[in-house]
């Protein structure tokens, strides 16, 4: 506490220049708030005024659950019988309770039991999630006032409107705050919007001046206030409303909201009144239902289904018409069944009637066509597939002790079909940590560790190689040799490094300057500046961490946090900020001992992104005035004296470089200021400070700009923004799959662009697209409307020539991204324009997009998912992401970061991007593959069944009779073929996990779609088709009227019904093992096995009392069995079903192979192992043609290498035209 | 390898500080999945594909064991002798050919029939004699239902007569056996001669053992049958049990089609070729309301039953397909021969362009 103390002492706010100048209140005055949409009145700690109307509010109770006790049932109910077949189900379970239908009730009610129970507890179990994932954050603890200036804790759900809340370090806020003070003096503090908006950087937010001495607890006893502001609404960044304090009113803006899901940082405590709890906070408004997803496969399942009952309808209909028909006309002719005795079903004189009520049964009768069994298995499989997504080992993570979690199982297959993933940025690409890695001091580069880009792409490079030497001949293969054993060292040294250095921050290694070694090089003053820069000039503060005694840093963004480790680490500490000065420990000076400094700060203009500097002027000890700045290159370059350029042509040569290894560069330079000079200069600042009025913004930075010039360059920075763990090589690896990949963040531009570096989906020599809104143009110009119009015909413009440019576009391998904000995006998102944005967007090969809001990226998501109508996937860590989460096809969530809003709004959770690979690649494929196959399999199997029930009812006078047993029928989906199915849908694999990944091209027969088109569906609905004729007419042959074995006996309805069903068993399963290609023992024993439990059951049930069995009493052991000929007709039809299926793989196999096919083979005469060269080769074949990841980039540099090795092969030949051999 | 140090540790039991820090780390580590060969979808599988050389066995073997089966089927099927006899025509008496339901219907006239039919070739006992009837659905729905299983098999639920309607009761006693199936039994009889020798029929063992022995009561007997106003087909002794009427249990497996034979009786002789055999024919049976032909079968059988060219044939032609298979693919890897597993099938290898698939 003490400690806070000291700090709290600092008036934070004189180090800032621009946009932390306070407007006195005076200034602006109070907003004028009437009408509707300004409702809220809130009584500031009172917080019993709003316990009554109209001041009873919304508690700070948030419920994200779809159910609650009393509305699950119904509502669970609705949802299950919202989908047709569903409903076709429940149908036909009333009607099995009437005498119409075929069957019996139990056999109808059971499996839709089953169907609707599960998924409901499905629904049950995932809401019971949410339950306890709200009520964690609901039972999370505040310190609350609760009267006489004591504050005690209140769970967040307890939190009142008008509440005055005290929250402390890095703790969250629990509902929409009023500022009123902070720790700090001047009533700062500052907050991390990560949750909101994705962004790093700490957002400062300041109290009202009138505020400010309620900064203890004793001082709210008697504090009231009222609060008149807007209602409730979505929008992040602004606020309205007037504050009432002592009889006063002062206007209230953005800057003195906590939003809700924020978190206090830097800051030891501050006060708060809570204005919006629970769901009228903003963030909450910002949430979207969740929605319920399916997938592609499902959704054209349902069309499936349609057409099965349209067919079903028809045939149920042509059976009516012809129950009918036969009822009117040739019943009255069979005495046999005393048609003058009938009730309504059989009365030939109300054939109408009797039609319609068949028509009934036919329906239930017919059912098999739409398997109910497909849902339950389904079902089942999907679950048992999400349980081995669960269990993958391989996508589980060390650190966070994070497994992989499919969190709805209905997408698996879609995961097998993605086309575009859209990305978060930080804490999913990144770990939002900045390593100082490189730097570039007065023309000398320094540093030798390689980027994880370049460590990447050194990889690649290196087994690229290795297949090159390999083609060419012998001789100079050693030269490839050598190299690889380069590429190596550089990895291996990395790896030793990581072992070394484990200081967050800091991954720089020279010896030339680490351990003041400094010293002994040609320009060790330059360097001492260099660092004194890196110490100096920043807006950080520090804090000793009393256990190890060094100081750690709260920076406002990391990367300057970064560069005071490092300036530690050179021996330059910063321990002590003033509000006057900035104090260093020299360790490493001429004298050799540590030297304290004192470097009293002057001015310091900081850090906007419209600037892209940051400027200190101090003066040193020796009374010397410095102006230290450090900017991005083209600021810096620009403002250079001409003394000042002497390294210039180097450290361009590194940021360069520097660029190309995916690292974000800084510039640094410094001046010398005479006395005077700076007085004058001085002057003129202050009075531009104090200045009123709009424009004081404006005119304070162009006195900045008056400064900020002649500069002498001393060299740059580079930090890498710390990639996850295998980022650019998962990203390679999505991009050789064919997978586009978008990133949204809400990050600045140039960190998007840096990053989009890192992980190659930029490189050097690809055309930057940058799409901007240029506000400043539109600032001129008066009416706003006008402005819209010119600022949108703008973006217009630049977007077709965008796509001129790349329509016109002659080289192959040129490569596009598009860059663009979120401002634009506003605009291009609009109606008339987003369509050619998404062109051009899907015409480029990456695309960035930055400064986005959480509801723009959503917007960007529906866009791309809606215009290209392809499968998207989204990938996000934060509550930012949320949106984007729901609204993508398929949304993942990174899980062990804090926040576990992203995770819960997403139907698959991975802990680390790279395991996304493996998800899509591996389990999307073979989830695809084998859902796709089995529904297909599945419609083959009920309508092979199904259709036979139809023939023979044509041979009964459409009565309705079926030829099988009940109890075969209700065993047929039950337990006769549905494990087999289930196998193929649970185990199937084409190609092992290892081919997956190797051949990353293999995913594209899933957005593709090769196994679940419309070509496919029919194939597999006429192979159904052709097995029931097959099966039907070959028995009703066979079995015709002669006797059927050498005893004399005829062929009853129960001996035909049973070698029919028994044909049935041994067609589907033989086609089933036909269709797989991967037989574990569980695939044997279900495919085999259910062959042997039907003749098992048909053992049993012939032995149960006739009673139960009826007709099929004894029928194996006494009259199947000994018959030949029954053995010989179940031979016969289930070669003849499977006979045209099997030409027709054999074939396809033969002369049209697919790439699995092959890899099968190649696998399968062990290939791989012989001629591993053949092997290595088509992996590296085996990738989609892709302009992005690290593979391109090395491509893109081996093109380029080739090109001038080319021309200078010319160049020689003309030279010497003819060479001895 | 860091579960395996947490564990041990805390197994040792050693300071504080081990124990708390190998808790934290089994707790983190709680959530890892565990190994199973299962679990990683790793377990040995076999993985069959289709070679070429399989592919022709395959479609080979087929067709080397179909068309011998055929083959054996069509000769066993060639043994059997079969005479069949249309006789609902000829039985009518031409005065009545226009009007062949009064002639049925009537009680006055004469059913007797005599009908000569000759044997073609040597038939070996036992020669089994068949009805056949066409155009009757056993098998409609209404008639399937109308009976009474349990009433047929124990005397003790002689009221069972839920699904008999409308042959159910009669004046409020129950019929036994019950239903439309029972009350349209089948009612003509044949009696045979050779040369003015009457052939014996024996009736017994017509039916299936189980039926008769645990389907049919032995203590059943009929009861109110055929005595209400409609009389349907056959009557029935109402002194044998159920278990020995075994024309019944015959006709009460109702048949799958419309057209369908079923067992009268045997005849344990030979019949010498070309014997001429006198067949008298009780004709009582009404199938002309529905226009539905009646025949009598003699028909000796084989192994695989009666004559059935059908299952021969179908057997040769599937083989033949086989066969007829094999030998394409065999020209047509002679013709456009492919290395299995040549990489230069591959997609990407195939299409320069880069456009698999």
């Amino acid at each position: 506490m003490a400690r806070g103390r000291i700090r709290a002492r600092l008036r934070r706010s004189h180090l800032y220049t621009f946009s932390c100048l306070r407007p006195s209140a005076a200034e602006e005055g109070p907003h004028s708030i009437e009408g509707p949409g300004y409702s809220r009145i809130v009584h500031c700690n009172q917080p019993l005024m709003h316990n009554k109307k109209p001041f009873k509010y919304r508690s700070n109770y948030i419920s994200t659950t779809k159910y609650n006790f009393v509305t699950f049932l119904p509502k669970a109910l609705y949802e299950q019988f919202h989908r047709v077949a569903n409903l076709y189900f429940l149908g036909t379970a009333i009607i099995s309770v009437t005498p119409l239908s075929p069957f019996s009730a139990v056999s109808m009610i059971a499996p839709l039991a089953f169907v609707v129970g599960l998924s409901m507890a499905k629904e049950a179990l995932e809401d019971w999630r949410r339950f306890m994932q709200d009520m964690k954050v609901n039972t999370r603890k505040v310190k609350v006032h609760k009267e006489d200036g004591i504050f005690g804790n209140k769970t967040w759900q307890k939190v009142q409107v008008g509440d005055v809340v005290k929250v402390e370090k890095d703790q969250f806020f629990p509902a929409d705050l009023l500022l009123l003070s902070s720790s700090y003096e001047d009533g700062i503090c500052y907050v991390e919007t990560m949750n909101l908006d994705g962004e790093t950087n700490l957002k400062v937010k300041r109290a009202l001046e009138v505020t400010l001495s309620l900064d203890e607890d004793e001082a709210f006893k008697n504090f009231t206030g009222t609060i008149t502001c807007e209602d409730p609404n979505p929008s992040l960044y602004t606020f309205v409303g007037n504050f009432e304090y002592d009889r006063q009113v002062y206007a209230l803006d953005p800057s003195q909201i906590l939003l809700r899901d924020s978190k206090l940082r830097n800051t030891t405590f501050v006060y708060g009144i809570a204005i919006f709890a629970g769901h009228d906070s903003k963030v909450m408004q910002n949430a979207t239902k969740s929605p319920s997803k399916r997938s592609r496969i499902e959704r054209k399942m349902d069309y499936i289904i349609y057409v099965l009952f349209s067919l079903l309808l028809m045939i149920s209909l042509i059976s009516s018409i012809g129950f009918a028909v036969k009822t009117k006309f040739y019943m009255p002719d069979w005495w046999y069944l005393q048609p003058q005795h009938t009730d309504d079903y059989y009365n030939p004189e109300k054939p109408v009637l009797s039609g319609v009520s068949h028509l009934v049964t036919a329906l239930v009768l017919y059912g098999y066509l739409i398997p109910i069994s497909l849902y339950v298995s389904i079902e089942v499989v999907k679950v048992l597939q999400a349980s081995f997504i669960n269990q993958d080992i391989q996508m589980y993570d060390e650190e966070t002790g994070n497994p992989a979690q499919a969190r709805t199982s209905n997408l698996n297959e879609e995961l097998g079909q993605v086309d575009t993933i859209l990305s978060d940025k930080t804490g999913t690409l990144t770990c939002n940590q900045m390593d100082f890695l490189k730097c570039s001091i007065a023309g000398t580069a320094y540093g030798v560790c390689s980027s994880e880009v370049e460590l990447a792409a050194a990889q690649q490079m290196a087994i690229d190689l290795e297949d090159q030497d390999a083609e060419r001949s012998t001789g100079s293969r050693q030269k490839g040799k050598q190299q690889e054993i380069e590429l190596e060292t550089v990895v291996t040294s990395r790896d030793e490094k990581d072992h070394k250095s484990p200081i967050k921050g800091f991954s720089f290694e020279d010896s030339r300057i680490m351990k003041g070694n400094w010293l002994r090089e040609p320009n060790a003053d330059v360097i001492m500046l260099f660092f004194r820069i890196l110490a100096i000039c920043h807006t950080a503060i520090p804090e000793l961490n009393e256990e190890t005694g060094s100081y750690t840093y709260e920076a406002e963004s990391p990367d300057e946090g970064a560069f005071l480790v490092a300036a530690r680490e050179f021996g330059f500490e910063f321990f002590k900020r003033t509000q006057s000065g900035v104090f260093v420990r020299e360790r490493y000076s001429v004298a050799g001992q540590p030297i304290d400094r004192e470097f009293k700060i002057l001015n310091m203009l900081e850090f906007t992104s419209k600037r892209k500097r940051m400027t200190v002027i101090v003066r040193d000890e020796d009374g010397q005035i410095l102006l230290l700045c450090k900017g991005a290159d083209s600021i810096i370059f620009d403002r250079l004296s001409k003394n000042g350029r002497l390294y210039e042509e180097d450290t361009n040569k590194h940021l360069n470089e520097y660029g190309e290894a995916g690292l974000r560069t800084l510039a640094l330079a410094y001046r010398k200021l005479e006395e005077s000079e700076y007085s004058a200069w001085n002057n003129e600042f202050q009075k531009a400070k104090t200045s009123i009025g709009a424009d004081r913004e404006t005119l304070l930075e162009n006195v900045a700009e008056m400064m900020e010039r002649d500069l002498i360059l001393i060299g740059a920075t580079a930090v890498e923004d710390k990639l996850q763990k295998g980022v650019p090589q998962c990203i390679d690896k999505l991009a050789q799959a064919g997978l586009k990949i978008w990133v949204l963040t809400g990050d600045k531009m140039e960190t998007a662009i840096n990053i989009g570096y890192a992980c190659s989906l930029l490189r050097q020599g690809m055309k930057q697209i940058c799409i901007t809104a240029n506000s400043s143009d539109a600032k001129e110009t008066l009416s706003l409307f006008v402005t819209v119009q010119v600022v949108k015909e703008n973006i217009l413009m630049q977007i077709t020539n965008a796509s001129q440019m790349i329509k016109l576009e002659n080289d192959p391998h040129a490569a596009f991204a598009l860059i663009i904000d979120g401002k634009t995006l506003a605009y291009a998102l609009e109606d008339d324009m987003k369509q050619q944005f998404l062109g051009l967007a899907v015409d480029c090969a990456s695309v960035i997009c930055c400064r986005v809001s959480p509801k723009q990226k959503a917007l960007v998501t529906r866009l791309v998912k809606e215009g290209t109508g392809k499968t998207t996937l989204a990938i996000g860590d934060g509550a930012n992401d949320v949106g984007m989460i729901q609204e993508a096809d398929i949304g993942v969530g990174i899980s062990g970061v804090e926040g576990m809003q992203a995770v819960m709004a997403s139907d698959f959770s991975v802990a680390q991007f790279r395991f996304l690979e493996r998800l899509l690649v591996v389990h999307g494929h073979w989830c695809y593959k084998r859902i796709a196959q089995m529904v297909c399999y599945f419609f083959y199997k009920n309508i092979a069944f199904g259709l036979t029930l139809f023939y023979f009812e044509a041979f009964t006078g459409f009565s309705g009779q079926s030829v099988y047993d009940d109890w075969y029928m209700l065993l047929f989906n039950v337990v006769l073929t549905s494990l087999p199915v289930i196998s193929l849908g649970v185990f199937e694999q084409d190609v092992s996990s290892e081919v997956c990944l190797q051949f990353p091209a293999l995913y594209q027969q899933g957005p593709r779609n090769l196994f679940f088109d419309w070509y496919r569906i029919l194939g597999w609905m006429g192979n159904g088709l052709y097995s029931s004729l097959i099966i039907f007419f070959l028995n009703i042959i066979i079995f015709y009227d002669q006797a059927f074995r050498s005893g004399g006996q005829t062929a009853d309805m129960a001996a035909l019904g049973t070698t029919m069903f028994t044909c049935i068993i041994w067609a589907l399963n033989c086609q089933i093992a036909l269709t797989m290609s991967h037989f574990t023992w569980i695939q044997h024993l279900f495919i085999w096995g259910s062959i042997g439990t039907w003749y098992l059951f048909l053992f049993v049930y012939g032995m149960l009392s006739p009673t139960i069995s009826g007709n099929a009493y004894q029928i194996l052991v006494e009259a199947l069995a000994p018959a030949p000929i029954y053995w010989s007709a179940t031979l016969l039809v289930t070669v003849a079903c499977n006979l045209p299926y099997m030409a027709h793989i054999c074939f396809q196999r033969c002369f049209h192979p697919m790439d699995h096919h092959i890899i099968q083979e190649i696998k399968y005469y062990k290939k791989d192992v012989e001629d591993q060269r053949m092997w290595s080769r088509e992996r590296s074949k085996a990738r989609q043609k892709t302009k992005i990841g690290f593979t391109a980039r090395v491509d893109a540099k081996i093109r380029q290498l080739r090109g001038k090795l080319q021309r200078k092969h010319t160049s020689l030949e003309m030279h010497s035209p003819v060479t001895p051999s | 390898m860091d579960t395996n140090g947490a564990t041990t540790s805390s197994a040792a039991g050693g300071g504080s500080t081990s124990t708390s820090d190998s808790s934290l780390l089994s707790k983190k580590n709680s959530k890892k999945p565990q190994y199973s060969r299962f679990t990683q979808q790793e377990l040995p599988a076999c993985k069959p594909i289709l070679t070429p050389g399989l592919v022709i066995t395959t479609f080979t073997i087929i067709g080397i064991i179909f068309i011998p089966i055929g083959l054996v089927s069509l000769s066993a099927s060639e043994h059997v002798v079969e005479i069949v006899d249309r006789y609902d025509e000829g039985c009518v008496p031409p005065n009545y050919s226009n009007d062949k339901l009064a002639y049925i219907q009537s009680s006055r006239t004469n059913k007797s029939c005599t009908r000569t039919l000759s044997v073609p070739k040597l038939m070996k006992s036992p020669v089994f004699i068949y009805y056949e009837l066409d155009n009757f659905y056993q098998n409609h729905r209404r008639y399937v239902k109308s009976r009474s299983d349990k009433q047929l098999r124990s005397k003790a639920y002689e009221r069972e007569t839920k699904n008999c309607d409308p042959q159910a009761v009669s004046l409020d006693a129950p019929i036994v056996p019950c239903g439309l199936i029972a009350w349209s039994l089948f009612n003509d009889t044949y009696g045979f001669f050779v040369k003015s020798k009457m052939l014996e029929v024996n009736k017994k063992n017509i039916a299936w053992d189980s039926d008769k022995e645990h389907k049919f009561g032995s203590d059943v007997y009929p009861k109110n049958f055929q005595t209400g106003g409609l009389i349907g087909g056959a009557k029935l002794n109402s002194t044998t049990p159920l278990s020995e009427q075994e024309d019944l249990i015959v006709w009460m497996r109702t048949a799958a089609l419309p057209t369908f034979r079923k067992l009268y009786g045997r005849i344990e002789e030979d019949l010498q070729a070309n014997e001429q055999i006198t067949v008298v024919i009780q004709n009582h049976y009404n199938t002309y309301s529905f226009g539905g032909k009646k025949k009598l079968v003699l028909s000796t059988t084989s192994w695989i039953g009666g004559k059935n060219d059908f299952i021969g044939i179908a057997y040769i032609t599937v083989g033949g397909l086989c066969l007829f298979l094999a030998v394409n693919f065999i020209l047509l890897y002679v013709i456009k021969p492919r290395a299995l597993g040549d990489p230069s099938y591959l997609s990407w290898n195939r299409s320069p362009a880069g456009n698999p698939n």
